[in-house]
């Protein structure tokens, strides 16, 4: 075990360097010279080449990108441009609002979309079944916007249900007062998709052998379901939702850029907007990188859950 | 008498001719795709750019709104005043406008058949406008993903190796950064704004999944014996990579851009919406929803409604429309 775990680090070593060196090639040579965003309107040639010799920028290559490897190694990216707050600062703060708002998203969304996706399998093939899937992919046609549009107008704006956008200092004021809607809008978003691939999952699985002998031995459907093929069907759930963990801290930037949560997401949509380029670089950096632990993770969770599954 | 055995292409479009909700989501993406082609050639919504009617007029259904009527009358001309110094000018300007066409005092409507946004600009106009752009944006770029990645997997597949390592290497380096994050990084990288640059940022950030299943396809072709027999007759390796292996795996890149076409045109929509899409001026689903945020509040809901139904309609026909492509070319994927 503990040496699948060392050898799955050693490989994900020359991915980690692609991802440095794809960042690397993107800022510093597809992107343009960001000493005249710097610089700002008036720019004259001595500030410009002031900016350039801070930044580093007139060092070869090779030094530029030691000094970005020691920035990923030791989380300092110096200070952000457009706010000179420092960029792990950032990262540290903008952390735990977007938790407040996924957790809960991603533990509801998985439960419901499992209780669904095994209900659904029960009546399989049936009008409901054809009716809920046709409703998923309408579900899934309409862009996200359109639904943080129309529910924070009319659930917030208009009703009053809900606060329209804010944030506030506390843990417990900030879940149950302003991430409420958000977490609803991003599961009545999310669920659809879920539900259409947790559905595959488990169609894969009862049409298995097991399935059928547990028939046979006159188990009731009930049980067969909730437990035979849940346990089975839990191994590609697992895998998924795990993987798509860190993708989920950005891709939640919508549901945080309209309801004006402090988060990642936001965060890099600012970043973006002001070419704020340190911000973004640590970011996606760090993104990568979780998203390859989370990846081993849901390798070793295989194993907990499937004691067939042998890692070595 | 010889019986010719029917082709795959021969056989998967009986497939789709047989299902009644591939062809009706078919004839619908074929009516968005003759829209676009009209609004590309100028037929149709060329003129969408005309204040045709008072700002925010609501549709005919809801009746004109009295408060913005008064805003329909013809702007009486200011008459000729002796102390303006301009006023000879004006005057000259206005009869030369008039000369050329552009009547300056036309009536504006009060209603339109699905009402007007802040300029008074069609709104069924601007959504067919609109959707050339998004429509235009979601093709060209699933294009770009499916070339680059049936590129790539061709290369990888066929040769192995140590090309098949770079390749993969390349894959797990673009995998390893969530797809979202990718464009939002390679559009502030690019940070110039126009419909190539997301044609290009789409396209160069989403060739990973056609990738990986053209490379598998490529893998189980290239030990076929047809393969051995072109390599006989001394067929060179771009040859048999692309005249004898790639149509027997074409249905598989079909099937991934139809996929991909989905996923763009959602994703062209919220980067424009965000702003880093679509410059000023271009009209596109993502820029009409986001002008209609600003006037939701004021309830003047038509703009929405128009940009967010066609969508909606566009995309749940073409998603339904590539499930049953891959029904129909793949069966044993059902």
């Amino acid at each position: 075990m503990f040496a699948y775990i060392l050898r799955r680090l050693w490989q994900m070593l020359p991915t980690m360097a692609g991802v440095v060196v794809l960042v690397f090639v993107l800022f510093n040579w597809v992107g343009g010279d960001p000493s005249y965003l710097l610089a700002g309107k008036m720019a004259d040639a001595r500030a410009i080449a002031n900016i350039r010799a801070q930044l580093g920028l007139d060092d070869p290559w090779y030094v530029q990108l030691g000094i970005f490897v020691r920035q990923i190694a030791t989380f300092d990216f110096g200070n952000a441009w457009a706010t000179g707050e420092p960029v792990s600062h950032i990262i540290a703060s903008r952390l735990g609002p977007s938790l407040t708002v996924l957790v809960p998203l991603t533990v509801l969304e998985t439960t419901i979309g499992i209780a669904l996706a095994l209900a659904i399998a029960f009546v399989r093939g049936s009008l409901t079944d054809r009716l809920v899937m046709v409703a998923c992919t309408v579900g899934m046609s309409i862009s996200i916007l359109v639904y943080i549009i129309v529910f924070q107008y009319g659930l917030a704006y208009k009703l009053g249900l809900f606060p329209v956008q804010g944030w506030g200092e506390h843990f417990t004021e900030n879940l149950l007062r302003y991430a409420t809607l958000p977490i609803l809008i991003g599961l009545a978003v999310s669920l659809a998709p879920t539900l259409r691939l947790f559905r595959s999952f488990v169609l894969d699985e009862v049409g298995q052998d097991y399935v059928r002998t547990a028939r046979a031995k006159g188990l009731p459907e009930r049980r067969i379901v909730w437990v035979h093929v849940l346990r089975n069907a839990a191994i590609p759930i697992i895998t998924y939702v795990m993987a798509n963990l860190p993708a989920l801290l950005i891709g939640a930037f919508l549901l945080e850029r309209f309801f004006g949560i402090p988060g990642i997401g936001r965060e890099v949509i600012l970043a973006v907007e002001r070419s704020d380029f340190p911000v973004i670089k640590a970011i996606t950096v760090y993104v990568a990188f979780a998203t390859m632990v989370f990846n081993l993770l849901a390798d070793l969770m295989y194993q907990a859950v499937d004691p067939r599954v042998q890692l070595t | 008498m010889t019986t010719v055995s029917p082709g795959l292409w021969t056989l998967a479009w009986r497939r789709l001719r047989a299902d009644r909700v591939a062809m009706a989501s078919l004839t619908v993406v074929c009516l968005f795709l003759l829209s676009v082609v009209l609004a590309a050639t100028g037929l149709v919504a060329a003129d969408w750019e005309d204040e045709v009617a008072v700002n925010y007029a609501p549709p005919t259904f809801v009746g004109s709104d009295p408060a913005l009527s008064a805003l329909a009358q013809p702007q009486r001309p200011v008459p000729p005043n002796a102390f303006d110094p301009l006023a000879g000018d004006i005057a000259q300007l206005q009869t030369q406008l008039a000369k050329q066409g552009h009547a300056t005092h036309l009536v504006k409507k009060t209603t339109l058949p699905f009402g007007a946004d802040k300029w008074g600009h069609d709104v069924i106009r601007k959504t067919i406008k609109g959707g050339q752009t998004s429509i235009v944006v979601g093709l060209v770029a699933a294009f770009v993903a499916v070339a680059l990645g049936t590129l790539f997997g061709a290369l990888s597949g066929f040769y192995g190796g140590r090309v098949d390592d770079l390749f993969n290497w390349f894959y797990s380096v673009f995998t390893a950064i969530p797809s979202i994050l990718m464009i939002l990084t390679v559009a502030a990288v690019l940070q110039t704004k126009g419909v190539l640059t997301i044609v290009l940022i789409l396209g160069l950030t989403g060739w990973t999944g056609p990738y990986r299943l053209i490379r598998a396809e490529y893998i189980k072709h290239k030990a076929r014996e047809y393969v051995l027999a072109a390599d006989a007759i001394g067929a060179s390796g771009w040859r048999k990579m692309f005249v004898h292996i790639f149509p027997n795996v074409s249905h598989v890149a079909l099937v991934q851009m139809s996929i991909l076409v989905v996923g763009f045109i959602k994703a062209e929509v919220i980067l424009s919406f965000l702003g880093f899409g679509v410059p000023v001026g271009v009209v596109s689903w993502g820029s009409m929803l986001n002008e209609a945020q600003n006037e939701l509040i004021l309830g003047k809901w038509w703009q929405l409604t128009a940009a967010a139904t066609a969508m909606a309609l566009l995309v749940t026909a073409f998603s339904l429309f590539a499930d049953a492509l891959r029904d129909a070319l793949d069966p044993k994927l059902k």
